[in-house]
C-alpha cells in the first residue's frame, strides 16, 4: 500500500519526556467524509459557506448544553501536569498533542468569542480568531486524540480532553467537515446494523461455520444462536468478533461459557454491533439512535438480560449511558446488572464453581493484560471498587498458569491507550497509530524481556486490531495479541455429553 | 483518484479501492498488485477468486476464519491459516486482497 514513509519510534530503555518538535504531525489528518456519509448522519455534505458563523453557533449550543465543556475551557491554569501523559505526544513529540496543547486549540477560540477579555483584548489572553487555518488544525489534532482520558487522571482539576475532542468533532461535523472512517461506519450501523456492514445472511453463514469449527475442535455441539426469541441473554458484541482474529476466538470463548453454564443466549441481526461510534464524534443523537437498536432487539427477542462482549468503548456507553440513552430497561430481569459485561458473567460462574479449567491448556503462553482505556477509566465491573481491573485479571489467572502485570505506571487507571481508539483505527492514520503505541510497546517489551511474556490479552476489539497491526512495526508477531475469552475457551473443561 | 488499466481510466477512492465494482477485470488486480510490489501467482488468484465469489453471494468480504477454512479445504490444512494469507498479502488478506479483487474495504474495528 502507498504509505507515507515514517520512522517507527525506538524503544527506549528509560522513557524520558521527549524534546518538542513543533508541528511534527500537523500533516496527519484522516480522510474527510463524503457527502453520502455526512447526509445519512444529518450533517452537511461539505464545508458550508457561512461555516465560521455556524461553527460558533454550534459551539455556543454545546457550551450551554454541556456545562462540563465550559468548565474545562475556563478552569485550566496551564500547570503542565498533563503535558507528558498523552501517548500521542510521547510518540510524536508534537506539542499540540500535549493534552493542554490540544485543549488550547479550542480554548483560544472559546476565549475570543465567548469571554469578555477575549472579545476586547484577544492577544493578552491567548485568544484567536476561528480562521480556516485554525479549523484545519482542529481537524488534524482533534483526530489525534483517542479520547482515552489518561490525561484527566493526572489533571489536578480533572479536565477531560476527550470531551473537548468530542465537542470539536461535533462542531466540525455540523459545518460539513466530518471524518470518513467514523461517519461511514455509523451510517452502516444505521442501515445494516453493524460497523462492518455484515448483512444477516453473511452473519448466519459465519456463525454456522463457527459451530462446525467448534465441533471439529472439541467434539461438542456448541451453538451460536441468532435471533432466537425467548432466549435468556441477548449478547451484543462488536462485529469484529464475527470477522477478525483474534476477536473471533473470544466469541468462541463466550459461546463455550454460555454452553457449559446452560444459559440460553442469542445474538441479534438487528443489534449486531456493540460499538457506538456516535460517542467518538460527540453526537448524542447518533449515539442514541445506535443504542436504541439494542433496546429494540431486546424487546423483539423478549430476552431477560443484556450482556456485552469484549469492546472497550461499547462498555463505556453501555455502563454509563445505556439507561439514559435507551432505557428504562424495567422489562429485564432485575436480579442481574443491566447491562452486564461478559467478564462479569464468566467471573460469577467461576465463583459459583460452574466453570472449571484445565490451566495447562494455556501453558504455551506467558500472559500479560492490557487494560483498555474506556473500560479502565470510564466504567466498572462487578460493582466492586476497581472491579474493572481485578475481574479480567482474576479470569485470566483462573484459566492460565503464567501471568505477569506490566509496569504499574502503565496499567489500570494509568493504562496507556493502544494507539487506535476514539475513531482513529484507520489506515490513513497508520503513522499516528504506530507512534502512539510507543508507551504501551515499551511496557510490553519490558515484561517480554524480563518475565518471558509471550502474549498480551485484551477485551477491546479496537485494541486487538490495533495491536495485531502495529506489533509488526515493533518486532512482534501479529498473533501475540489474544482475546481474554480465547484463554477461557482454551482452558474451559466441557462436558462431552452431546455429540 | 483513478487507475489506468488497459487504456481505461477507472475511478477509485482515496485508498485505491475501486469505486465501481463492475469496473473490475483481471488486469485491475494485476495493475494494483504491481503498484504494491506484488506479482500475482496462482496462489494469489485462488484467494482473489474466492473473495469475489463470496462477495457475489453475501455482499461482503468473508470473515478471516471463513477464508482460512475455504483455503484449507482447497489447498490443504497447512495453508489454512492467516500466516499463509499474510505471506501472500502482507498488508492483510482482509484489506489488500479485497482491494485487488475490486471489493470495498472492510470497515469497523478490523
Amino acid at each position: 500500500m502507498a504509505e507515507n514513509k515514517f520512522n517507527t519510534p525506538q524503544i527506549r530503555e528509560y522513557p524520558v519526556i521527549p524534546a518538542l518538535e513543533k508541528e511534527a504531525t500537523l500533516h496527519l489528518a484522516p480522510f474527510k467524509s463524503k457527502e453520502e456519509f455526512q447526509s445519512s448522519l444529518g450533517y452537511p455534505g461539505e464545508l458550508v459557506d457561512n461555516w465560521q458563523e455556524k461553527a460558533l453557533d454550534k459551539m455556543g449550543d454545546l457550551l450551554k448544553k454541556y456545562r462540563s465543556l465550559r468548565v474545562y475551557l475556563d478552569s485550566c491554569m496551564q500547570c503542565g501536569a498533563c503535558t507528558d501523559k498523552c501517548h500521542y505526544y510521547l510518540g510524536t513529540k508534537d506539542p499540540n498533542n500535549m493534552p493542554v496543547g490540544r485543549q488550547n486549540l479550542m480554548r483560544s477560540v472559546y476565549r475570543r468569542y465567548f469571554t469578555l477579555p477575549g472579545k476586547y483584548f484577544p492577544k493578552l489572553v491567548g485568544a484567536q480568531d476561528l480562521t480556516k487555518e485554525v479549523l484545519d488544525e482542529w481537524y488534524s489534532y482533534y483526530h489525534q486524540c483517542s479520547q482515552c482520558r489518561r490525561c484527566a487522571v493526572f489533571c489536578p482539576i480533572g479536565i477531560d480532553t476527550a470531551e473537548i475532542s468530542m465537542a470539536a468533532r461535533e462542531v466540525m461535523d455540523s459545518i460539513g467537515v466530518g471524518q470518513k472512517y467514523c461517519n461511514e461506519i455509523i451510517g452502516k450501523v444505521h442501515k445494516i446494523g453493524n460497523n462492518l456492514g455484515l448483512p444477516e445472511p453473511a452473519l448466519e453463514d459465519t456463525l454456522e461455520g463457527l459451530e462446525e469449527d467448534v465441533v471439529d475442535e472439541v467434539g461438542i455441539d456448541v451453538k451460536f444462536p441468532l435471533d432466537q426469541k425467548g432466549a435468556d441473554v441477548l449478547l451484543v458484541t462488536p462485529s469484529a468478533d464475527f470477522f477478525a482474529e483474534p476477536h473471533v476466538d473470544g466469541l468462541i470463548g463466550y459461546a463455550k461459557v454460555f454452553h457449559q453454564a446452560g444459559i440460553s443466549w442469542t445474538l441479534s441481526s438487528h443489534a449486531s454491533e456493540a460499538a457506538n461510534f456516535g460517542m467518538f464524534i460527540g453526537s448524542y443523537e447518533n449515539m442514541r439512535k445506535l443504542a436504541l437498536r439494542i433496546r429494540e432487539a431486546a424487546l423483539e427477542l423478549n430476552v431477560k438480560r443484556i450482556v456485552f462482549g469484549e469492546c472497550g468503548h461499547a462498555w463505556r456507553v453501555a455502563y454509563s449511558f445505556l439507561n439514559t440513552l435507551a432505557g428504562p430497561f424495567d422489562f429485564l430481569d432485575s436480579r442481574y446488572p443491566v447491562p452486564q459485561h461478559i467478564c462479569e458473567v464468566t467471573n460469577d460462574l467461576i465463583d459459583k464453581k460452574v466453570l472449571n479449567f484445565d490451566k495447562s491448556a494455556n501453558d504455551d503462553m506467558t500472559l500479560t493484560y492490557h487494560d483498555s482505556c474506556n473500560v479502565a477509566r470510564a466504567s466498572n465491573m462487578g460493582g466492586i471498587m476497581g472491579g474493572q481491573f481485578s475481574i479480567p485479571r482474576k479470569i485470566i489467572k483462573a484459566a492460565a498458569n503464567n501471568y505477569f502485570d506490566m509496569d504499574e505506571e502503565t496499567i489500570k487507571e494509568k493504562t496507556y491507550c493502544c494507539g487506535g481508539g476514539g475513531g482513529l483505527l484507520t489506515d490513513d492514520l497508520i503513522e499516528l497509530r504506530v507512534k502512539g503505541a510507543l508507551p504501551r510497546m515499551e511496557a510490553l517489551k519490558q515484561v517480554v524481556d524480563e518475565k518471558g511474556v509471550t502474549h498480551m490479552a485484551a477485551i477491546c476489539a479496537i485494541c486487538k486490531s490495533q495491536f495485531s497491526k502495529v506489533f509488526q512495526y515493533y518486532g512482534l508477531e501479529l498473533d501475540q495479541i489474544v482475546s481474554l475469552h480465547q484463554l477461557v475457551g482454551n482452558a474451559l473443561i466441557m462436558n462431552k455429553k452431546e455429540v | 483518484m483513478t487507475i489506468e488499466v488497459n487504456g481505461k481510466s477507472l475511478e477509485t477512492d482515496e485508498e485505491g479501492y475501486l469505486s465501481n465494482l463492475n469496473d473490475w477485470e483481471k488486469d485491475v488486480a494485476s495493475v494494483m498488485a504491481e503498484a504494491e510490489d506484488i506479482t500475482l501467482g496462482d496462489d494469489h488468484w485462488e484467494i482473489i477468486n474466492f473473495l469475489r465469489e463470496y462477495y457475489e453471494e453475501y455482499q461482503i468480504a468473508p470473515a478471516v476464519r471463513v477464508l482460512t477454512k475455504a483455503v484449507a479445504k482447497k489447498l490443504g490444512k497447512d495453508k489454512g491459516n492467516s500466516k499463509y494469507l499474510y505471506e501472500l498479502f502482507p498488508y492483510g488478506p482482509g484489506k489488500q486482497a479485497c482491494k485487488f479483487a475490486g471489493l470495498p474495504k472492510p470497515t469497523g474495528c478490523v
